[in-house]
């Protein structure tokens, strides 16, 4: 090679991987532009505030918005101590080599390659057919009570579908505190378990609370886990129990894009909801990064 | 010596240790009594044994999996590896100062009160005394009084040092195991923390692994020479920097390798 076809190269190859990375900022730009450009106009308190009319041409999302924080919140509940002790075990509890640690390990890898269409198979399936039935016929419901969708299938399903999100930020969060505070606490006699609740756990718990901001804006958005098991269409009531149907602003979305009489009537209010669950999103990886920056500066901080 | 009437008693007492790492022997066969209110300096080459027999000493070697032993450790007379000891007791009579300091990411009151928080303290004014007799005992009082409730992570090294002493303290240990306490430390903090030993040896038993040996020989009254996993010797330090009786420990202790 002459050095200028070596210079040509070289060029060709900068152009081509800064051309890639260009693409990436490009598409991003281009959403949030669109959506912003269309969206921002009709985001008004109305807008915010009242539930839909007129056949979903006019009113406002607020039942997406409930529905969807009030998904989120009982994902959370359901989702935090399991995936937390689960981790806890992992890293502090299972013996190094542990067969059963292992096979966890893949599992939790495993369940976050799955699509989430399946959850949402899967949360018909389990939760509602199979835990739901189980459960009307063990209370002597006689007309169907769990046995349908609702809130907490749908929220139990996210909650299964954010699981290794927990676990594997949880792990890291516990990895992240230094095994002295450990060895210190246990010299001083201290037990295992009040090292892991004094010692351990609250130094895990700015990365565990990372990872929960991160299940819950990972939740938040997701639609296909909830098409089967509660999300409903149209409703204008807010849930009231546990077995309530619900909206969702992300289901809101698709069925003002594919199921309205009147496209061009509902176009405005399909961008300003979409606005306002990007916003939604944004905000909470933001909650995200901000949490986990400050742990780290801690960390530096104590070295 | 044995016929002095005020002889120190053992306050520990290996007999016939070996300890592994899964089939590698760590130590071997070391016997070597630990003298009741007298600083016993754990002298030797890296990984000639000094600290795995320190860590033994507490059982700290529990948590590293693979670790088994033979032989006993007595306190006051008894196995440590008994069933009825319970390893929490244990630590709380035979406390660990370790080699890089590691407070906790607390306030430096929650440092010294942590240990006797776990162990069942709540009593306020009780743990304020406690921790401010351990502090004192430490000689940190007087630069920490006015922030006690700031992070110790504040503190300069040599402090921080201090403090994991005054939290080893705290919770009244018998026997106090120091783990190179001052390796990490420079001459002025390392000279604070010898002074600290000299004064701490009235009250506790004290056993020190150490790689400088003007430190051993300045704080310690007896000295125990490890290499290759096996005592060599153990005496009075002026003895064994002195007149030592094995060819290896003078090779040792005059610099001649290690």
């Amino acid at each position: 090679m002459t050095p200028n076809t070596r210079r040509a190269v070289g060029l060709a190859l900068t152009s081509l991987t800064g051309l890639a990375a260009f693409i990436i900022i490009a598409m991003l730009a281009i959403i949030l532009f669109n959506v912003a450009e269309h969206g921002a106009g009709g985001v008004t308190w109305t807008f915010l505030s009242k539930p839909p009319e007129d056949g979903m041409m006019g009113g406002g999302i607020f039942p997406a918005i409930f529905g969807t924080a009030a998904l989120t919140l009982l994902m959370t509940v359901a989702v935090m101590p399991v995936g937390v002790l689960t981790a806890v075990y992992l890293h502090e509890y299972a013996p190094p080599n542990s067969l059963f640690a292992r096979f966890v390990r893949v599992a939790v890898v495993n369940l976050a390659g799955v699509p989430s269409i399946v959850f949402g198979l899967f949360g018909l399936g389990f939760f509602i057919l199979f835990v739901g039935q189980g459960m009307d016929r063990a209370l002597g419901h006689e007309e169907m009570y769990w046995a349908q969708p609702g809130i907490l299938w749908a929220a139990l399903t996210l909650a299964v579908l954010t699981l290794p999100v927990v676990i594997v930020s949880t792990e890291e969060a516990l990895r992240a505190v230094p095994m002295d505070h450990r060895t210190a606490s246990l010299a001083l006699g201290a037990t295992q378990s009040q090292t892991l609740g004094r010692v351990v756990l609250p130094g895990a718990l700015p990365g565990i609370l990372t990872g929960a901001v991160l299940a819950i804006s990972r939740g938040a958005g997701e639609v296909a886990p909830i098409l089967f098991t509660g999300a409903a269409y149209f409703l204008p009531d807010l849930p009231t129990h546990l077995n309530s149907q619900f909206m969702h602003l992300g289901y809101h979305t698709y069925v003002m894009a594919t199921q309205s009489p009147d496209v061009e009537a509902t176009r405005p209010l399909l961008y300003s909801t979409v606005l306002v669950l990007l916003l939604l999103t944004f905000a909470l990886n933001l909650v995200a990064v901000i949490i986990r920056t400050r742990t780290r500066r801690k960390a530096a901080g104590a070295h | 010596m044995s016929l002095n009437p005020n002889a120190p008693r053992p306050k520990m007492e290996a007999r016939e240790l070996t300890l592994r790492y899964g089939t590698k022997a760590a130590i071997q066969k070391v016997s070597l009594a630990i003298l009741d209110r007298r600083v016993t300096a754990l002298i030797g080459p890296s990984g000639c044994g000094k600290s795995t027999f320190l860590r033994a000493l507490n059982r700290m070697n529990d948590l590293i999996p693979g670790a088994n032993h033979t032989g006993s450790i007595l306190l006051d007379d008894t196995d440590i590896h008994d069933r009825s000891v319970d390893v929490v007791d244990l630590r709380r009579r035979v406390g660990m100062v370790f080699q890089k300091s590691n407070p906790f990411p607390k306030s430096i009151f929650e440092n010294v009160a942590y240990g006797l928080r776990v162990g069942g303290m709540k009593d306020k004014s009780a743990l304020e005394q406690r921790v401010e007799k351990s502090l004192r005992g430490a000689a940190l009082w007087d630069e920490v009084k006015d922030r006690l409730h700031e992070s110790a992570l504040g503190l300069s090294g040599g402090q921080q040092q201090r403090l994991c002493i005054a939290r080893a303290m705290a919770v009244e240990p018998q026997v106090l195991l120091m783990d190179e306490p001052a390796s990490a430390l420079d001459p002025i903090a390392t000279a604070k923390i010898e002074e600290l030993i000299h004064e701490l040896k009235a009250t506790y038993t004290i056993a020190i692994v150490t790689h400088n040996m003007q430190q051993a020989a300045r704080v310690s009254d007896r000295t125990a020479f490890f290499y290759m996993g096996e005592l060599v010797e153990c005496g009075a330090t002026e003895q064994i920097f002195t007149n030592p009786r094995e060819k290896r420990t003078e090779d040792y202790v005059t610099g001649k390798f290690g």
